[in-house]
């Protein structure tokens, strides 16, 4: 990637192209086709994977700004997890007074409602993680230990006033109504809410990538997750960069908090917890700094986890720990890591 | 000083504070005669153990664990199921000891190798990862560890509290098996820290901290840095396990919410940045001052709550069952302001 500040598109032409990685990108469908023989029925193997694929891109959307913000500004936020339990809870309050649309045949109507629900989750996480940012990153900036330390610190106070305003009991987030229940493509039932969470994520990783190669900022935050210091030598601020690459991904977390709330439909407090460590193994398999890996990881860990809960519950405790000492052994970086440091 | 392996309080303030402490636990059962007393005063000796071999890899080695619940749970279920499934005597303690102990140097191995190798933030993450897996695990393989509800069993009869050391009572005191259990603990958990004190005072405990402080340096002198973190954190385990394995001993019960979850790692962590990290004394007085704090100030929130019933969020605020939003707020602001801790301040005064 050439940092340039003068735009000189035509020039980067005449530079040899990168060759492309195209191996961990076979392993989603490798894992897939592997699947195969140990799910048995092919329509159970169909609905299996349009799951799996739906719970990745979800995941997705909750770890990619973490993967960002650790990418760029080796910041590590252990309290991201916060986001996303208050993007299911908000999203549950909006719903709340909004039951009648929401139980209406209407698909707009439904659609207007998640919208809705989509936008307050986006907000309140965001304007939280901007005082997260403030509060808790920006004094602890440049160390690990106690970055570490005090996100885990956040975290723990967030999810506990989440306790305190709606409660810890576990509760319950319906799905609108034309929403519900399932399509059948030959035997195999797939659920229609997967598949807007499919488009959904589809979407999000589309802009994500849109903004990332095709723009101004995007070429800045790519540049300053591989190399922070040259960019600042170059003049950038990257305190601004870092600044809305947190509240971005802040914002992909409340969002992708009510997709996964709404993916789960029960849950407790402990939502975000039991993301957070998703989201670890997820950035740890995809490698620092990369989207692109970071889809990969995600889907990866969406398929196994559909697949060994069918197949054999028990292994299902522990096959995202062993995919991901699976990858570590192979490449001790993760997938692709863009990272250099 | 050869028994404190030449790393003495270092503050007079700080010293007197721990021969108080040392003295008021080896007569608490003297003392107190409460059960709840006996009981804070067990469990103050256990994380004392607990929360010094956390410091070992937290304020020595560098290095963020969240698994360290996991290898205390490994040492009290090591017991609690050797004890339940054999004759409960000597034999099946030890064996039960000995298995948990092997496990954990074993996983904590495996952890350390795959996890330490890129950066010491993956090994955060992973250990989370891992520790979470194993708390699942433990909660559904119920046929060994008896799922959420946990195992009770019992002890070698001179642990019983039945069992009478004396027939007539010492000081006023029965000497029954509770007791003996206690001075146990206390005798275990005051040869554990001096071990402790020991290692991080060894040429060993001086490669880590020059590790801690800079460990691209200490690779470029010589050091393989990941063969020292790696044992840092296996003995760690290890130390972790034998606390474990002296809490099954002191509750002869053990369940995924006495020595597993996600709070008591906050609880660890949090005893060892109040104490001071990196000085192995602060868990004296991190561990101390939490439980005693833990014990008697959830009464208090009771009270507060109780008064502040009209006030809606409010009562919910300073009810007993948030008592973790204050600890986290706590947590936050000892960093903050207090990184060293009380140790570390201590001393830092007693320099001036």
């Amino acid at each position: 990637m050439v940092a340039t500040p003068a735009p000189a598109a035509h020039a980067t032409d005449d530079l040899p192209r990168r060759p492309v990685d195209w191996l961990p990108m076979a392993l989603v469908p490798a894992v897939a086709l592997i699947a195969i023989p140990f799910i048995g029925s092919p329509s159970t193997w169909l609905t299996l994977t349009i799951a799996g694929l739906a719970m990745g891109v979800i995941i997705f959307m909750i770890s990619s700004g973490l993967m960002l913000v650790f990418g760029l500004m080796d910041v590590m936020n252990f309290g991201h997890g916060a986001f996303i339990t208050l993007g299911a809870y908000v999203g549950l309050t909006i719903f709340a007074p909004l039951s009648v649309w929401i139980d209406s045949s209407n698909l707009a109507l439904n659609l207007l409602v998640l919208t809705l629900g989509l936008l307050a989750a986006v907000v309140v996480a965001g304007a939280v993680g901007l005082v997260f940012d403030r509060v808790l990153i920006r004094p602890v900036y440049g160390n690990h230990l106690k970055q570490i330390l005090i996100t885990m610190g956040g975290f723990i106070v967030v999810e506990q006033l989440i306790r305190a305003i709606w409660g810890a009991e576990m509760v319950t987030l319906n799905i609108p109504a034309a929403l519900r229940g399932s399509l059948f493509i030959g035997d195999a039932a797939i659920e229609r809410y997967r598949i807007l969470a499919l488009v959904v994520g589809a979407g999000v990783f589309a802009a994500m990538l849109l903004i990332l190669t095709k723009t101004r900022i995007g070429l800045q935050i790519r540049a300053g997750v591989e190399d922070r210091d040259m960019l600042e030598a170059m003049g950038y601020r990257t305190r601004h960069l870092f600044v809305a690459v947190f509240v971005a991904g802040a914002m992909l977390a409340g969002m992708g908090g009510l997709m996964w709330g709404l993916y789960q439909q029960n849950f407790t407090p402990a939502i975000g917890s039991q993301a957070n460590v998703l989201i670890f193994i997820v950035i740890i398999i995809g490698g620092l700094g990369s989207t692109t890996g970071c889809m990969i990881a995600a889907l990866l860990v969406g398929l196994t986890t559909n697949y060994t809960g069918f197949a054999e519950p028990k292994i299902a405790l522990f096959s995202n720990i062993l995919l991901m000492l699976l990858v570590l052994l192979w490449r001790p970086q993760g997938l692709y890591a863009v990272v250099n440091r | 000083m050869s028994i404190l392996s030449g790393d003495s309080p270092r503050s007079r303030l700080l010293a007197a504070a721990i021969i108080l402490l040392v003295l008021g636990l080896a007569i608490a059962p003297f003392a107190f005669s409460s059960a709840r007393t006996m009981n804070t005063a067990a469990k103050i000796l256990v994380f004392i153990v607990l929360v010094a071999s956390y410091d070992l890899i937290l304020g020595f080695a560098g290095i963020i664990s969240f698994a360290h619940t996991m290898f205390f749970g490994i040492g009290a279920y090591g017991v609690a199921i050797a004890m339940s499934r054999m004759e409960p005597g000597w034999i099946a303690l030890a064996t039960g000891s000995v298995a948990a102990l092997a496990v954990s140097a074993v996983l904590a191995t495996i952890i350390g190798l795959f996890s330490l190798r890129v950066r010491t933030v993956f090994f955060a993450m992973i250990t989370l990862a891992v520790a979470t897996a194993f708390t699942t695990a433990a909660s559904q393989l119920s046929d060994w560890t008896g799922g959420e509800d946990g195992i009770s069993f019992k002890m070698p009869a001179i642990f019983q509290p039945s069992f009478r050391l004396f027939e007539q009572p010492v000081l006023g005191l029965n000497v029954n098996g509770r007791v003996l259990s206690y001075y146990f603990i206390f005798v275990c958990t005051i040869a554990l820290f001096l071990l402790m004190l020991r290692i991080v005072n060894s040429p060993f405990g001086r490669v880590l901290q020059a590790i801690r402080e800079n460990s691209f340096r200490a690779e470029a002198v010589g050091y393989r840095t990941i063969v020292y973190r790696t044992l840092a954190n296996v003995l760690a385990a290890m130390f972790a396990a034998c606390a474990g394995i002296l809490m099954a001993i002191w509750l002869r019960y053990n369940g995924p919410d006495t020595t597993l979850s996600l709070e008591i790692m906050i609880d660890i962590l949090l005893m060892t940045v109040i104490g001071g990290m990196g000085t192995l004394y602060g868990a004296i007085v991190g561990a101390t001052l939490f439980m005693v704090a833990q014990t008697y100030l959830q009464d208090v929130m009771a009270l507060v709550s109780g008064a502040t019933g009209h006030i809606p969020l409010l009562s919910n605020i300073v009810h007993p069952d948030r008592w973790l939003l204050w600890l986290g707020v706590l947590f936050i602001l000892s960093v903050y302001y207090f990184p060293q801790g009380i140790v570390g301040s201590l001393r830092d005064r007693a320099k001036r």
